[in-house]
């Protein structure tokens, strides 16, 4: 025991003596969400939207206001004709139009239904596709409202968001962006110190002491699950302050699942870091054993399910993969233990896993 | 008669096909500088690794400090010390952290490490430095350091790998007096090096040649039993490959690499 407790102290004083290294540890976590919390977006705002209104009635004129009253919408042009559309998209000066049919409102009041085309520059597939949802829901809703205020009686076919009800990506991405930026660092921070280790010839001077190899790992990854904890709640606490994401269920949970991802994440750096003596080397397998997988793989931008299945497979293996599951669950639906059990095992079986790996990768003597 | 602090009988390690150590035995005498002399790659850093628990032999035996190393590795560990080539205390602790630190993990008390770390800095005249983070002292004295802290649990045996790698030799000189406290105190010491004036301070030479023991002796012995002037000569005629022997390769001066 006290074996181990001189190693941590000794961790602990590389750790703060280093200020620069943990200074970076710390908030590149943080910086990195705010970022990529900008960049990677799909919510569309302030979309430039041109009205072709042949002729402007009672209804059209509600609509219109409605449409620029959602904030999501700025009227850059009102035509009589289509005719201008082509140059306003040509120049991008639209993004979007609004085509009411002639005598809009009289087709609306005898019933045979009035028709409206929503038209979207599509160059841009996804932000087409949002623009032209946003416009939909403006209509429906309108629609709806309509139908309730004169009494008739239709079935309006209706969708309901679930948990993101105003559709904002930042809800989606911020999870994922935590399992993103926590996963590099924590893989890095174990893999370069150990490295380090091996390349100053420190490790040598370990290995031949009577210290285990689990009491090195513990030495190591202990002080750094700490380093990694201090970063994840700087990110939850940014998650809620900058970018307003709820954190509807238990804040205990998500810091303890959190704690439990970082510790996955520390011994892939450990697993990293045994088979490489170079901190380059270590510091580039820890970069792209943990970015791209967890990037691409975890299901934090791209959805796991609209992968070819080897893919779908494959992700099963990336820790990001089960994180992003419970980090959103807890954060957006408030899920609780009851129904993440089987994700918070598998982290934790990933975790056991890899540190017995790590501790035998590091005890030399295999026959 | 003491038992012997090592002793090697017929210790194997193959790696796959490759013979790394190729039954290997020597005695190393408590008290005794024992150098561990061959070409790089002619299998010294495996027996090393042996010697020191890390690696299980794959045929063979032997004992460290009485325990075997096939089977008693963690108690080998406790009793011995080491220092390797590259230099093994951390530069952004103090001296005296450094010490604790290994005191440490060898299992000294609290009071052994302050008394013993005080003792060692009034011999090396560092009490000055302790408070220093190790990185601002001079290599010649880190190396020093190293060495005095590797015996801070008193092993009865030590392994130093090239030691002197890299020092001025004013440094190497006083590092050797060292070595020669140590050894008459009663540890012993195997320590492997390239530098053939070295070679001559110990009390006795091994020089490994592909995983074989071509020569033992002392010095002087093994000069006179290959007829050759000096260590140089006699590590270059031994420790070159058989099949490289015959082609008259130029003699070097000071150090010998292979």
């Amino acid at each position: 025991m006290k074996r181990l407790i001189g190693l941590l102290r000794k961790e602990t004083f590389h750790i703060l003596r280093d200020r620069r290294t943990l200074a970076v540890l710390l908030l590149l976590p943080v910086v990195q969400v705010v970022l990529f919390g900008y960049a990677i977006r799909t919510d569309v705002n302030d979309v430039r939207i041109a009205i072709v209104d042949p002729s402007p009635d009672d209804m059209t004129l509600q609509l219109r206001s409605r449409l620029v009253g959602a904030n999501l919408f700025r009227t850059v042009a009102v035509l009589r004709t289509t005719n201008e559309l082509e140059h306003l998209f040509q120049s991008g000066e639209a993004q979007a139009a609004i085509v009411f049919e002639p005598s809009f409102a009289e087709h609306l009041a005898s019933g045979t239904g009035a028709q409206l085309l929503i038209i979207t520059d599509a160059t841009e597939p996804n932000t087409g596709a949002t623009i032209e949802s946003y416009a939909r829901n403006v209509v429906q809703q309108f629609e709806r409202e309509v139908r309730a205020r004169d009494g008739a009686l239709q079935i309006v076919p209706q969708g309901r968001l679930l948990f993101n009800p105003t559709a904002e990506s930042k809800n989606l991405f911020v999870p994922g962006l935590m399992a993103f930026v926590l996963t590099i660092i924590s893989t890095l921070m174990t893999a370069i110190t150990i490295a380090r280790e091996k390349e100053t010839g420190t490790m040598e001077t370990l290995l031949v002491s009577p210290l285990r190899p689990w009491e090195i790992i513990i030495g190591k990854v202990a002080p750094y699950l700490l380093v990694g904890f201090a970063a994840a709640i700087g990110v939850v606490v940014e998650a809620r302050l900058i970018f307003g994401v709820p954190l509807r269920g238990s804040a205990l949970l998500l810091l303890a699942e959190t704690l439990l991802f970082i510790l996955v994440s520390l011994a892939i750096g450990v697993l990293i870091s045994s088979r490489t003596s170079s901190q380059r080397v270590a510091m580039t397998g820890a970069l792209l054993g943990t970015m791209l997988p967890t990037l691409i793989l975890s299901g934090f931008i791209f959805p796991v399910e609209s992968m070819p299945a080897p893919l779908q497979l494959v992700s099963n293996v990336v820790p990001a993969k089960w994180f992003v599951v419970i980090a959103r669950g807890i954060m957006l639906k408030g899920t609780g233990l009851h129904y993440l059990w089987q994700e918070t095992l598998i982290l934790a079986s990933m975790a056991t896993v890899l540190l017995i790996l790590s501790t035998r990768s590091f005890s030399e003597r295999l026959e | 008669m003491s038992e012997p602090a090592i002793v090697a009988r017929d210790l194997t390690r193959r790696f796959g096909s490759f013979t790394a150590v190729d039954a290997i035995s020597f005695d190393v005498q408590p008290g005794e500088v024992f150098g561990f002399l061959g070409a790089n790659g002619a299998g010294k850093t495996t027996a090393i690794r042996i010697l020191t628990g890390l690696l299980a032999p794959s045929s063979g035996s032997a004992r460290v400090a009485g325990f075997d190393v096939a089977t008693q590795s963690e108690k080998i560990k406790r009793a011995i010390g080491y220092m390797s080539q590259k230099f093994s205390l951390y530069e952004d602790l103090t001296v005296r952290e450094n010490a604790t630190l290994y005191g440490g993990i060898y299992g000294l008390t609290n009071d052994e490490i302050r008394a013993r770390t005080e003792a060692m800095l009034q011999r090396l005249r560092l009490t000055d430095a302790a408070n220093t983070r190790v990185r601002a002292i001079p290599l010649g004295w880190r190396q020093k350091l190293a060495f005095s802290v590797a015996l801070l649990h008193r092993p009865r045996v030590v392994f130093l790998d090239e030691p002197t790698g890299g020092v001025d030799p004013i440094v190497r000189r006083q590092f050797w007096e060292l070595i020669y406290e140590t050894a008459q105190s009663g540890t012993t010491v195997l320590v492997t090096t390239h530098y053939m004036d070295e070679a001559e301070y110990c009390d006795r030479i091994s020089i490994m040649v592909e995983g074989r023991i071509e020569a033992l002796g002392t010095p002087s012995e093994l000069k006179d039993r290959f007829s050759e002037r000096t260590m140089d000569d006699l590590f270059v005629r031994l420790a070159r490959p058989p099949h490289n022997r015959g082609t008259e390769a130029p003699r070097n001066r000071g150090t010998a690499h292979a």
